[in-house]
């Protein structure tokens, strides 16, 4: 506590506040139950770095700190979580591994007392690097800058492909497969099974992938070979409404017999 | 005369402690990875902290390239995401024990 005191009283204050802010919503996040209320506890969280940012003469990392997590990421969270509308309890009731939690907190909180101990000892020391030093906190952004495009030059550029090659993944990841052996999700296998646990709210989703492909292939076989006559009409209608669970199967059988 | 930098590594540590512990409880695979992005910001923190403590701008520097790797994570992680719940919705990281589509 005398090195908290030993700095101005309003560094002091602003470090206490932010530090508070910061271990509050830490503990949010992780004890919410409600994944929403996980996402804002992290903003919080976010918001009390950003304030140790500017306490740390880090002004333009404060500013894209906010900008770039509170502002993106964030939203990026919030945005998967109602898409998914998975804002509901955790079950913590099943439990496979039940050891676990006690175990994770007792090795994190052993981490933790190591940590401290180590920084109870010397600091680091060695050769700076050579970016450069500080300097005044007034020319920060031009200092970082400097050191942006000049010593790390190619770090920024590499950077760039990095983004590049995450929005490409982003898509190809989230694109909703294509029903039909023509689709583009044809190369991910198994394209019938989400729009089966999606049009089907009643559905159970199916435990493994085989028995969901084995139940497309005997449900596309079956109106061509028992019912010559009319086989369109039996596999998309009756298929949708008496059977009820194979339902996207009759769609499947519907374009086996268009295709040809 | 600002805090001492110890205070603000030892914050550091409890963020990420509590990040760690999160990631290793929770089962929800979007909690687990707002934990991922609580032990980033530990880390970012004990990165300018260090810039300061030792007047050296590469740690401010470092935070940037974070911040950027960051960012492209949870874009493809949460991609990841969207196509699990797609298969199979409210699945759980249990649930999610296999390569098998």
């Amino acid at each position: 506590m005398t090195y908290v005191l030993a700095a101005s009283i309003p560094d002091a204050i602003t470090f206490v506040i932010a530090a508070a802010i910061c271990v509050v919503g830490a503990l949010g996040v992780v004890l919410a139950r409600n994944p929403v209320h996980s996402a804002l506890m992290l903003v919080m969280t976010l918001f009390g770095v950003a304030v140790l940012f500017v306490e740390e003469d880090a002004q333009f990392l404060a500013a894209v700190q906010v900008i770039v997590y509170a502002g993106a990421i964030v939203v990026l969270f919030l945005f998967v979580i109602m898409l998914l509308g998975i804002d509901q309890r955790e079950a913590i009731e099943r439990d496979p591994l039940p050891a676990q939690r006690p175990i994770a907190i007792c090795l994190g909180i052993l981490g933790l007392a190591e940590v401290l101990l180590l920084a109870r000892g010397q600091w680091p020391s060695g050769a700076r690097s050579v970016s450069g030093a500080l300097g005044s906190p007034a020319d920060n952004v031009q200092v970082i800058g400097r050191s942006i495009f000049t010593t790390y030059l190619l770090a920024f550029e590499v950077t760039s492909a990095l983004l590049a090659v995450a929005v490409v993944g982003a898509v190809v990841l989230a694109r909703r497969p294509r029903p039909g052996p023509g689709g583009n999700g044809a190369p991910l296998g198994a394209v019938v099974e989400p729009d089966a646990v999606i049009d089907d709210p009643g559905v159970a989703a199916p435990e493994t992938g085989e028995a969901g492909t084995v139940d497309v292939e005997t449900a596309g076989s079956e109106p061509g070979g028992g019912e010559p006559g009319g086989s369109e009409r039996g596999g998309s209608e009756r298929g949708g409404s008496e059977r009820g669970v194979s339902e996207p199967s009759g769609e499947l059988a519907h374009m086996e017999v268009i295709r040809p | 005369m600002s805090v001492a930098a110890s205070w603000y590594l030892t914050l550091a540590a409890v963020l990420f402690t509590i990040g760690a512990i999160g990631l290793l409880v929770r089962r929800n695979v979007l909690v687990m990875f707002m934990c991922v992005e609580l032990m980033l910001n530990a880390a970012n923190l004990t990165f300018v902290t260090f810039a300061r403590r030792l007047n050296d701008i590469a740690g401010q520097t470092a935070v940037f390239f974070v911040l950027v790797v960051a960012a492209a994570e949870v874009v493809v992680g949460l991609g990841i995401i969207v196509s699990i719940y797609r298969r199979r919705p409210g699945a759980t990281a249990d649930d999610i024990h296999g390569m098998k589509g």
